[in-house]
């Protein structure tokens, strides 16, 4: 044991390569313009206020394995981390990250409604502290589907109606539930057909009906570029993507809200930070998830604000000074038929289906 | 090339052995001259009165710990940074400590259980199991434990996610209840401290002294005071568990021999209900027999999944159709970097002879046009050749003007095992032109010119003459491209599609997203003893000598 420890403790000198000083915090996140929106609404006011510097690392993606690493290793060297909830989930069930209690360690909301409230149902793990709600959706280019635009989840499986490739993400995620209701189960039922041998084999055999017109995305930028340089007709992705496809360059693309997914991004703090760094992290979390920093930051990207009471206060878009409420996935007129990532079936079925679904994918 | 040079400068600088020995030979001419009074058959001595031998020796010894000294920090850093993190993450492949690490007293109870004779699950089992899984749920290893099996056995996850929540309010607080009401001293921590400090207490009580000392390790951890802290409904059920076997005979305290006399009329709970009560999955014996066939420290279970076998409570078996992936993507790596070295051989080859051939103002330049690709980020040069390729691209878009290719059938170039190993071949092609360049350099233009003057034709002489004189050129490209082509990632991931993915973009997934650490070390081991394979099958065809960089 005490062995592995020394070996680990060499591969975590890559991660320190930025040695932390005593007043600089390091925060993760996903970079490009997600990032920036951070950097406007939680960073900068933040620095303002107690002086602390705070360094932008951009490796959300590799964070699950980079923090097991670092903690095996026993040297963390971030102080918050931005992931999405199965991610902070399993950071969670590793004892990789911090356990949050929201009502002592969160901003009450200014009516005075505790943060347990005010969050609700998104708070869907005992580390995660959420942030904002992003939706899985389809964009679809208006030249090149005739006089009828899709309106309908099933559009994305009608190569007649709509001929022409789509893009799909390369994992089973989402695709197999879109599979399912597409095929004639009832939106309710689909977890219970997917935890059978049969349905899994229902919704693959789905979607091999398009398997052909698939190119498969594995980052969220492949989509909006697909889709500008009019590869695809439809494609999903992310709705933050499809916003500044549709809103700042101007492409020829619009929203298929259909069934979109919604799941959600936010914060944790990894466990075995130093109590003074833990204390600056919670100290962070408390400022930059209050009612006013959430609905700060959907004045830059067009990503629904995780508190009840944020929503209200969603404002225009802080350049173009477009309403940004329309543009929310959890506006009422967008999430009509939305449904929420399923959090516990796919921390189960994750690793069988994906093992499934690459044998089907490699066939 | 510049062996001449090199070995030049090696003696005006560094001092090599042979210095040393030059240097003990003139001590030792001088001492034969200086001193002739010395006996012709006795030892040669050196100046200095010892040995020649050993003054050789010594100098020799201090030689060579100099020049290990010299490279020491260079050597240290590679081992700690190279070579250690490799055979640590190597290592990940079969360990599975994880499993008897959380919980100890079940796999003890577990290998006793004759699962296959379809025994029934004994109470025993569950008894130890809440032990465990309390002190794991505290430790926040349950989850941990749950997602390793969740590799397994789909469910699993969620299972010990669940259970732990659940496993605090079990019903075993009747004990803790029974027992405090026999005697109120019971609930004090202090007085179990004291307690579990006798040694005749401890062998009448083995159980709950084990789980103790569990208990302590954990609070010490935390920097917690066992002397202060609660005692737990868990350590209540041990008690009356040693107590109900053995009556608490043997124990030094009064106060446990009371209790053992009272237990019989206890109240009892069935932890066996208690979990069954708490997710139904528990009474399943399936459940319990992955975790027995996953319970020893190591485990073969990643090999197999890695070569698309599985390894169950029934013994080793295939995995389902559906679900086989792995010898797939092996067979289709090695082809594709076969075909991408190949490729790069051919391409390769005419832009080195040139390169080698002309006068080197002008092959200096063109140099620089080979190299020019290094100098660009890797993932900018692979989303070039997506512009190029896609449907909607460059090419298909010249090739629709030019009306070779109709609009609605447009050429699909990309996303497929085309677009990698194009791409591929771009990104690799200066690693097979480079040391066919340095070979080729070496090949004296006079043999050509000979061999035709002899009456060879063009290609005679090219076939027999020059082709075999650069083949170690060939043979070390062939290396570099096919080594880095087996593991590359990044490229097939972008232009891959799902026909053209490497094994490696599945390793990369199981390091980075699915955290299978396990499985994606089994499939980099095989990847390495793959490689190292048939690096041993060259040497023995062409032998390794044979390669040349220069």
């Amino acid at each position: 044991m005490k062995l592995t420890k020394i070996f680990l403790a060499s591969t975590a000198l890559a991660f320190a390569a930025g040695a932390v000083a005593a007043e600089d915090m390091t925060i993760v996140s996903w970079g490009g313009a997600y990032s920036k929106s951070q950097l406007k609404a939680y960073h900068e006011p933040y620095m303002e206020k107690t002086g602390v510097n705070i360094i932008n690392d951009e490796s959300s993606a590799e964070a699950v394995a980079k923090l097991r690493a670092m903690n095996e290793a026993g040297n963390v060297t971030w102080d918050v981390v931005d992931v999405v909830a199965a991610d902070a989930m399993r950071l969670c069930d590793e004892g990789l990250a911090l356990e949050i209690d929201p009502d002592t360690q969160l901003a009450p909301a200014p009516d005075g409604t505790s943060a347990k409230d005010d969050f609700g149902d998104l708070l869907v793990s005992d580390c995660f502290i959420p942030q904002i709600v992003y939706s899985t959706t389809f964009g679809y280019r208006t030249d090149l589907v005739g006089d009828t635009p899709p309106d309908n989840i099933c559009d994305v499986f009608d190569l007649e109606k709509y001929p022409g490739k789509r893009s799909l993400e390369k994992r089973p995620v989402n695709n197999v539930e879109w599979a399912l209701i597409c095929d004639g189960v009832p939106a309710d039922e689909v977890y219970d057909v997917l935890e059978t041998e049969e349905g899994q084999d229902r919704a693959l055999a789905k979607l091999d009906t398009i398997k052909d017109s698939v190119i498969w995305w594995s980052a969220g930028a492949d989509t909006p570029q697909l889709l500008a340089d009019g590869e695809v007709v439809m494609g999903s992705t992310y709705n933050g993507r499809l916003f500044s496809l549709i809103v700042e360059q101007k492409q020829p693309v619009a929203m298929l809200w259909d069934y979109q997914v919604f799941d959600l991004d936010g914060w944790i703090i990894p466990a075995g930070l130093s109590e003074e760094r833990q204390k600056r992290a919670l100290d962070y979390i408390y400022f930059a998830t209050d009612t006013q920093r959430l609905a700060d930051q959907a004045k830059y990207i067009s990503y629904g604000p995780a508190r009840k009471s944020s929503a209200p206060l969603v404002g225009k878009h802080a350049d173009l000074g477009i309403d940004m409420a329309p543009h929310m996935p959890t506006d009422p007129a967008n999430s009509k038929t939305a449904v929420l990532y399923n959090f516990e079936f796919w921390a189960d079925y994750r690793d069988d289906l994906d093992a499934k679904f690459q044998a089907w994918l490699a066939k | 090339m510049s062996e001449l040079k090199g070995s030049g400068q090696q003696t005006a600088d560094a001092p090599t052995p042979e210095d040393a020995f030059h240097e003990t030979a003139t001590l030792d001419s001088r001492e034969q001259t200086h001193a002739p009074g010395a006996a012709p058959d006795g030892p040669v001595l050196a100046a200095d009165g010892t040995p020649l031998k050993r003054s050789l020796a010594r100098a020799l010894r201090m030689q060579k710990i100099r020049a290990l000294a010299l490279i020491a920090p260079l050597l240290i850093f590679v081992l700690l940074t190279f070579i250690a993190p490799i055979a640590s993450m190597l290592f990940r492949s079969v360990e599975n400590e994880i499993v008897s690490d959380t919980l100890p007293e079940t796999v003890v109870v577990l290998n006793d259980w004759d699962s296959a004779g379809g025994a029934p699950l004994p109470e025993s089992l569950f008894e130890a199991f809440y032990v465990d899984l309390f002190l794991a749920q505290e430790q926040k290893l349950h989850t941990r434990l749950g997602t390793r099996l969740n590799y397994e056995q789909t469910g699993m996850s969620s299972l010990f996610r669940k259970s732990g929540r659940q496993v605090g309010k079990f019903d075993t607080d009747k004990y803790t209840d029974q027992f405090t009401a026999l005697d109120a001293s019971w609930e004090d921590p202090a007085s179990w401290v004291a307690m579990m400090d006798n040694k005749s207490n401890r062998t009448a009580l083995p159980f709950t002294a084990r789980s103790w000392d569990r208990w302590v390790a954990y609070l010490n951890t935390e920097g917690d005071d066992p002397a202060k802290e609660d005692i737990e409904d868990f350590l209540f059920t041990t008690l009356y568990l040693d107590l109900a076997k053995t009556g608490g005979k043997g124990a030094s305290d009064a106060r446990i021999t009371a209790a053992g006399s009272a237990v019989g009329d206890f109240e009892t709970v069935s932890l066996a209900e208690q979990f069954a009560d708490a997710e139904k999955d528990w009474a399943d014996p399936e459940i319990w027999r992955v975790i027995q066939t996953f319970s020893p420290k190591f485990t073969s279970g990643y090999y197999l999944n890695a070569i698309d076998m599985q390894k169950t409570p029934d013994g080793i078996e295939k995995r389902p159709e559906n679900q086989q992936i792995y010898l797939m993507l092996f067979k289709r790596t090695m082809f594709m970097s076969l075909v991408i070295t190949f490729s790069c051989i051919m391409l390769g080859y005419p832009v080195a002879w040139i390169l080698a051939n002309l006068p080197s103002r002008t092959a200096n330049l063109l140099m620089i046009l080979v190299l020019l690709p290094f100098w660009t980020s890797l993932l900018v040069r692979t989303s070039a050749w997506k512009v190029m390729l896609q449907q909607q691209g460059v090419i298909n878009d010249t090739l629709v003007w030019l009306g070779l290719v109709a609009d609605d059938a447009r050429l699909v170039m990309i996303n497929n095992q085309f677009g990698t190993i194009v791409a591929m071949t771009h990104i690799l092609l200066p690693f097979m032109i480079l040391p066919l360049y340095s070979v080729m350099q070496t090949i004296p233009p006079t043999y050509l010119r000979a061999a035709k003057s002899l009456g060879a034709t063009n290609w005679t002489a090219f076939w027999r003459v020059y082709f075999p004189q650069s083949v170690p050129g060939i043979g070390a490209g062939s290396v570099l491209v096919f080594i880095l082509a087996i593991g590359y990632y990044i490229t097939p991931e972008i232009v891959g599609g799902n026909t053209g993915t490497f094994i490696s973009n599945r390793i990369a997934f199981h390091i980075s997203s699915s955290l299978n650490w396990g499985l994606g070390a089994a499939l980099g081991t095989i990847l390495l003893a793959v490689v190292m394979l048939l690096y041993w099958v060259y040497d023995k065809i062409v032998g390794i000598d044979n390669v040349k960089l220069g």
